[in-house]
């Protein structure tokens, strides 16, 4: 059980694994997660489902090593086995249809994994997608040829101007924003990155959805370790989430949060 | 061959000739037996081992001689699930723990379970004739241990029969949830020839028994004795399944289940909402438990990291406040506080769990009721501020109620904070279960039969409690059991 079947390099830090789980391959849908335990005396460690295959019974993850359990994960090869992976965790994506704007997806590094998912869904949906990517460099863009196939129109921003136009995320999103009538924007990515395009869409006053990725133990409600304040009040990630309206959560108090057995 | 009722009749010549060997007087004058136990200062230093070391056999037949054999008894009406106590007694003080266990496991699934972690002082024992002469009370719970673990030595030894799976109706079940109220559920189905599959969203089979309560009150190995018998007896168990999420309710129908046992738990840890309660170094009791019971955090190559608190608050005062502080010393705290806004008297926790804290060197803050958590600069928390309060009036648990006494404010220092205030029903299942009725508070709505308002699924435990003890879970598992397979078998 869970095996992987495959495995690809986004970058020397990122890989794409196919990993074997039929039930959750047949249940998911865009916005959940799952669990993940490499090894015996490994850690719970969540990540979101990027793709699945009903038909092989295999869904794809996407993970980064930026821990000791990350790169642990990072090394398994085809043939291996974790330990244990449960899901599809947590709420499904809300994808509604707008007729009056378009819909912008906005991913930074490896949170464009869990992006994409919801990329095809909004556009299945018969949405004008714009997606835009945001990586320090050229190598840490990801899926970009994906995201393309699945978007109206997809902006990479880069910090060093390695690929697509030089600078951070909002900018991208407010040259979009300056230019359409935009209904809905969805950001995956690290905590601070999200903090801003929040702060950018409260201005513009455009709803916003953010799928956080906070310490969880186990993940379907019993610790409480994913819990943020979201319009003042406390709300599970896991069980609540992991999207919530963007311009609601704690974002300051959440970065906080995740740093606590650093 | 022992025919069934001879085990429980009080009128067996066995058990008469028991009560004829010894008077009554001179049963009353034997004290309570005294379990030894680890010491205090050698068992802070070692997370896992159990604290209480179990009775002799000669203790156990002495206490078991205490016992006057009543012909009403008491203590059955304390017990949640009127277990023969009694008839399991006099068996095990004519030498046989074996056939004692068989009359537990007639109404107990987990009797090491619950010999090791029932409130026996609020319930079996609380109504012990003994009272009524100013005596201690027969050390029932102490007697359930002793037998329940006999038989478990018996039977690694291969000297008492395992169980044997029942002769197969075919009739498919599943149950969600494999704590104390899942597991009492299927092995009830299990011994009427249901095919049972238990589903357990973790990875690890046992609910609260593996990741709440602690190794030092409930060793795994006692629990998974339990599971390998339940296995023997033809139940499968499923770890990663969360049922509503990996599996619908449609899925488990298309896959030949007749009948669903809920048994989810309370999964979800309350807090009290106040301010710096976000702060790093707050958390549940379940985070705190679940990182060190089921995760290993603490032990060498285990990857979950878990806090080492130095000064530690617990707030609450019941069993897994208690679980909760004692596992804080034994990661190496050099302050470990109980903090609680009743005194001790109102506490809910276990007296020997209380007790147990106590002598390992807990101290005991009562009468404080933490207002606010304060945080340093990187937003970790370094204080608390604690209301103290006065008892008032009772309320409508019955205690008196705690009230502030005004400006009594103090600031205590802590580095972790540990939140132990109750639970409140998981809503993963009632939210994936179209047509399932839910209360206000969130727990499953059921009949008196356990039956919720789908014809097919049952619930009980704390999906229905909201947040009780294991021995209630599991006489809702045994009920339901009752109930579903009188429905499909009439169906």
């Amino acid at each position: 059980m869970y095996k992987i079947t495959d495995k690809r390099y986004f970058s020397p830090k990122v890989v794409r694994l196919e990993v074997e789980a039929p039930d959750i391959a047949r249940a998911r849908k865009a916005g959940h997660f799952v669990i993940v335990i490499c090894d015996e005396k490994g850690e719970r460690i969540p990540l979101t489902i990027a793709d699945a295959d009903v038909k092989l019974g295999t869904i794809s993850l996407v993970v980064q090593a930026v821990g000791a359990s990350t790169e642990k994960i990072c090394a398994m090869e085809p043939g291996d086995s974790f330990a244990s992976l449960v899901g599809p965790l947590g709420k499904a994506t809300r994808i509604a249809r707008h007729e009056d704007g378009a819909v912008v997806c906005c991913g930074g590094g490896v949170g464009v994994a869990p992006l994409l998912p919801i990329i095809k869904a909004m556009k299945a949906a018969g949405n004008r997608v714009i997606s835009i990517l945001a990586a320090r460099n050229k190598d840490l863009i990801i899926l970009e040829d994906e995201v393309r196939a699945h978007s109206d129109e997809t902006i990479i921003m880069t910090d060093d101007g390695s690929a697509g136009r030089k600078g951070l995320v909002t900018e991208g999103l407010e040259t979009v924003l300056l230019n359409e009538q935009v209904s809905e924007v969805v950001t995956i990515g690290p905590a601070i990155m999200m903090k801003f395009v929040a702060l950018l869409t409260k201005k513009y006053d455009v709803p916003t959805v953010a799928s956080l990725n906070t310490i969880m133990v186990d993940g379907t409600g019993m610790c409480g370790a994913c819990r943020v304040s979201v319009g003042g009040k406390m709300r599970f990630v896991c069980v609540d989430g992991p999207e919530f309206d963007a311009h609601q959560v704690d974002f300051d108090e959440m970065i906080k949060r995740m740093r606590a057995y650093d | 061959m022992t025919d069934n009722k001879n085990l429980t009749d009080r009128n067996a010549p066995w058990r008469a000739e028991l009560r004829n060997k010894i008077t009554a007087k001179e049963r009353a004058v034997i004290p309570r037996a005294k379990m030894s136990q680890l010491d205090p200062a050698y068992r802070v230093k070692t997370l896992n081992e159990e604290v209480n070391c179990g009775l002799s056999t000669d203790q156990a037949v002495l206490e078991a001689t205490r016992c006057l054999d009543c012909p009403t008894p008491t203590c059955m009406e304390g017990c949640p699930v009127s277990i023969e106590i009694p008839s399991f007694i006099k068996n095990i003080q004519r030498g046989r723990a074996d056939l004692a266990a068989e009359v537990l496991r007639r109404t107990s699934a987990l009797p090491a379970v619950c010999g090791r972690v029932c409130p026996q002082e609020r319930q079996c024992e609380s109504r012990c004739i003994y009272h009524k002469m100013k005596k201690e009370p027969v050390a029932i719970g102490y007697l359930e241990r002793y037998a329940a673990d006999t038989e478990r030595s018996l039977r690694k030894m291969g000297l008492s029969a395992e169980p044997q799976p029942a002769v197969s109706n075919d009739i498919r079940v599943a149950v969600a949830g494999s704590g104390p109220a899942g597991l009492s559920f299927a092995g009830e189905m299990a011994r009427r020839g249901f095919k049972v599959d238990v589903y357990e969203a973790l990875h690890e089979i046992g609910g609260v028994l593996k990741y709440g309560i602690p190794e030092f009150r409930l060793p795994n190995e006692v629990v998974d004795a339990e599971l390998d018998s339940l296995r023997k007896a033809g139940v499968v168990f499923h770890a990663n399944t969360v049922i509503g999420k990996t599996l619908s309710y449609d899925d488990l129908l298309n896959e030949g289940f007749r009948g669903i046992f809920v048994a989810s738990g309370a999964g979800l840890p309350r807090f009290m909402g106040i301010p710096g309660e976000n702060l790093g170094g707050v958390m549940s009791s379940n985070e705190y438990l679940t990182r060190i019971n089921l995760m290993g955090a603490g032990r060498p190559g285990y990857a979950t990291p878990v806090a080492h608190g130095k000064r530690v608050a617990v707030v609450g005062g019941g069993n897994t406040a208690m679980d909760s502080v004692r596992t804080a010393l034994r990661m190496g705290a050099e302050k470990a506080m109980i903090v609680y806004r009743r005194s001790e008297a109102e506490m809910p926790a276990r007296v020997e769990e209380v007790e147990h804290a106590k002598e390992e060197g807990v101290e005991f803050l009562t009468l404080c009721n933490p207002v606010e958590y304060l945080g340093d600069e990187k937003g970790r928390v370094r204080a608390m501020r604690v209301q103290r309060m006065t008892l008032g009036e009772p309320d409508a648990s019955g205690r008196r109620k705690p009230v502030a006494i005004p400006g009594a404010i103090d600031e205590i220092e802590i580095d972790e904070v540990i939140v132990s205030v109750g639970v409140s029903p998981n809503p993963l299942i009632p939210d994936n279960i179209d047509g399932l009725d839910v209360t206000e508070r969130g727990t499953i709505s059921v009949n008196e039969n356990l039956r919720s308002s789908l014809a097919t699924v049952f619930a009980g435990g704390d999906i229905v409690r909201g947040g009780a003890t294991v021995i209630l879970a599991m006489g809702d598992g045994r009920k339901a059991a009752a109930s579903m397979a009188a429905q499909l078998l009439e169906e």
